[in-house]
């Protein structure tokens, strides 16, 4: 990666606006990378290279920098989001509730969807522990809570979304 | 606002709570929420405009009870409503007999999960409205934060927390005025308080809760905690996983700063101070504060060598105060009460109390405080014991950090020194509770897993030996670990706890070395047999 990349030519989308209005409000400093990154990813869903490379620019830090950011944490993806996203939390309640069966069977139907030749329809994420162990084991789909779902739930959840 | 505005809006808001008859609460936090009662609350709301007697419905933080939740409590006498639907609303409105509704109610007063309850940092969750800052004010909100500006001197301040003898809720037990009087006596233009609201510990949702239900009392707390040591600008770091607690402390901040409780000139007093948030993006080593602070300056979140301690050089290199979101919840009420009040409740070394978020195999599943120095098995028979009836094999806490303490050994007061001598430590109030059916082993190589996940990276003995560590318990899960695998295992833990960079290193093989001290017949059961 160069700092001299060109501009990324999306300036006529309205996403780039509120893009550069959330870099502006921070007064493009460099400390607020963490949270420009956060925008970035709410926006346009991951963090491509060309976005990293914007954010170096306008944040006037080296690239390594920036991609060695967006690497380190979690939250941060470097792909697009697939169609569906399960998100099996792993913490120690959900653990000792059986989310290693929920994991498997939601990986099992990512590794189905992908031999369809389906790769982007569903992905599988784990969470650290998202504190709401009263509902245990869950699961979160497209950002909804199933609570104290089994792995039968979760394979008829999944077919209702068409995930 | 002036202290007199301040008496003068909590008394107006009482006095209009006082027109309502019948007052329901009804649980929003994130646990509530998830299984539907910001949809039950509409309703109820819908319902109370049309009814005969004047009740109002609002909306408060965690009740506790979390897995029996959505819950609605009705003021007047106390009456907890487990798992209410929409269909309850007629009942609990009109107030109309409905024997289904009846056989979930308990009472806070006598339920067993609720009796043996001290609530202090708690004592706010399920009867203010978080959303409205001057329900906060009209339970005394803020009155805290008047009293120390206008009545007290900053090291008035200090010495009344060093009385109380707080002492770090985030796990270590660090005692707070102690830290505070090393911040306050720092020579600088500038200086931070840092709220670490980076909740990492799977297993532990104290502070989400908090943070959730009662946003003030964390601000009041740092604001307290500027003045006491000469800051101007704070920090909440909170993790990215908790949206609902962002979008709270985001609006609760934006109440304080309108009302001129945060901002310049707070109280119309010569005293500044601003808080902002920072939201972290999913990386547990960030909880540990030099890790934070590396990433509230937008870095990757990467430990470095102490000293020298935040209270010297801290975020940006200036003097920071960093306290974690329970020790601040505590800051007002010794303040109010002063610091004689608290130092009374607890044990001679740990003062006060200490929320536990209760879950595991255990047959309810929430939060609990209790003073300091109750046996965990109290808390464990508060939770209802094991669901059905079944026997505990060992509770875990610290998570993995810390580690587990066996059946036998449940009488351990909580207290951060007890629970260090049986081998676990506090850690910041994740209480898991195991039953005969948990294997330990596979327990041990979860948590490792855990560390292997979350190491940073930077130094050698955390970021290899999580590796290996997991590698040899995997052998173990496998049954075909060997006698010399579990010298290497021992070993390896030695290794990482005396040379790791941070705490995360450090603590990283606590998990494994109690399980193996006091549960060692599993480990050997799945050891490779020998050929005979």
């Amino acid at each position: 990666m160069a700092t001299t990349a060109p501009a990324v030519p999306d300036v006529k989308d309205n996403r780039a606006k509120l893009f550069e209005r959330a870099m502006s409000r921070h007064g493009y400093a460099a400390d607020a990378l963490i949270e420009v990154l956060h925008t970035a990813q709410e926006l346009f869903g991951f963090l491509s290279m060309e976005r990293l490379r914007e954010v170096a620019r306008k944040l006037k830090l080296p690239p390594s920098r920036v991609l060695g950011v967006a690497t380190f944490y979690n939250f941060f993806s470097l792909r697009p989001k697939a169609e569906h996203t399960a998100l099996v939390c792993t913490g120690t309640a959900c653990y000792v509730a059986g989310s290693r069966g929920l994991l498997d069977a939601a990986q099992h139907r990512c590794q189905q969807a992908i031999a369809r030749g389906q790769p982007e329809k569903l992905g599988v994420q784990q969470a650290r522990c998202i504190g709401s162990c009263g509902l245990a084991p869950v699961v979160v789909l497209d950002g909804r809570i199933l609570p104290k779902v089994s792995v039968g739930a979760l394979e008829q959840t999944l077919d209702e979304v068409g995930a | 606002m002036n202290p007199d505005d301040l008496s003068e809006r909590a008394d107006a808001e009482r006095g209009r709570t006082g027109k309502f008859q019948e007052r329901l609460h009804v649980c929003t936090a994130a646990s509530c929420q998830a299984i539907g009662s910001d949809g039950l609350k509409a309703g109820m709301v819908a319902r109370a405009k049309g009814a005969r007697s004047a009740v109002e419905v609002v909306g408060t933080g965690c009740m506790g009870l979390c897995s029996k939740g959505p819950l609605v409590r009705r003021e007047s006498d106390g009456a907890l409503f487990l798992e209410v639907t929409g269909d309850d609303a007629p009942a609990l409105i009109d107030g109309t007999s409905s024997p289904t509704l009846e056989g979930r109610r308990v009472s806070v007063d006598t339920h067993p999960f609720f009796a043996g309850q001290l609530r202090i940092v708690l004592e706010n969750a399920g009867r203010v409205d978080p959303e409205r800052i001057d329900s906060y004010i009209a339970a005394g909100g803020y009155g805290a934060l008047a009293k120390a500006l206008t009545q007290m001197s900053p090291a008035e301040v200090v010495a009344e927390v060093t009385t109380a003898g707080l002492r770090g809720r985030g796990g270590a037990g660090y005692p707070t005025g102690v830290k505070w009087q090393l911040v306050g006596k720092q020579q600088s233009d500038t200086k931070y308080v840092v709220c670490n609201a980076d909740e990492g510990d799977p297993g532990a949702f104290m502070d989400r809760s908090v943070l959730e239900g009662d946003p003030h009392r964390v601000l009041e707390g740092m604001a307290i905690a500027a003045y006491a040591v000469g800051a101007t600008l704070g920090y909440i770091y909170v993790r990215g996983e908790y949206g609902l607690a962002i979008t709270r402390l985001q609006a609760a901040i934006k109440q304080a700063e309108k009302e001129g409780l945060l901002g310049t000139r707070v109280l119309d007093t010569s005293f500044h101070f601003s808080v902002q948030i920072r939201i972290g993006a999913g990386a547990f080593v960030c909880g540990e504060e030099t890790a934070l602070i590396a990433s509230i300056e937008g870095k990757r979140g990467e430990p470095r060598p102490r000293p020298p301690y935040p209270p010297e050089k801290g975020l940006w290199g200036k003097p920071t105060l960093i306290n974690n979101v329970e020790t601040f919840a505590n800051v007002a009420p010794i303040v109010t009460r002063g610091g004689a009040w608290f130092a009374g409740i607890g044990t001679e070394k740990s003062k006060g109390t200490k929320v536990f978020a209760v879950a595991g195999k255990t047959a309810l599943t929430g939060l609990i405080e209790v003073p300091m120095g109750t046996p965990v098995r109290r808390i464990v028979e508060m939770a209802g014991g094991v669901a059905g009836g079944g026997k505990v094999k060992a509770i875990q806490t610290g998570g993995p950090s810390g580690g587990c303490v066996p059946e036998r050994l449940l009488d351990v007061p909580v207290d951060y020194e007890s629970l260090v001598a049986v081998g676990s430590m506090m850690g910041s109030g994740g209480m898991i509770v195991m039953d005969e059916a948990t294997s330990m082993v596979d327990v041990a190589r979860y948590f490792m897993e855990f560390c292997r996940d979350e190491s940073c990276g930077k130094c050698v003995p955390c970021r290899a030996g999580t590796v290996q560590m997991h590698l040899l318990l995997e052998k173990f899960c496998a049954g075909e670990a060997t006698e010399a695998d579990l010298a290497l295992l021992r070993s390896l833990a030695d290794l990482l706890r005396n040379t790791s960079l941070c705490g995360l290193g450090q603590s990283a093989p606590n998990p494994v070395m109690t399980a193996l001290r006091y549960f060692p017949h599993e480990f050997a059961a799945r050891m490779k047999k020998e050929p005979s």
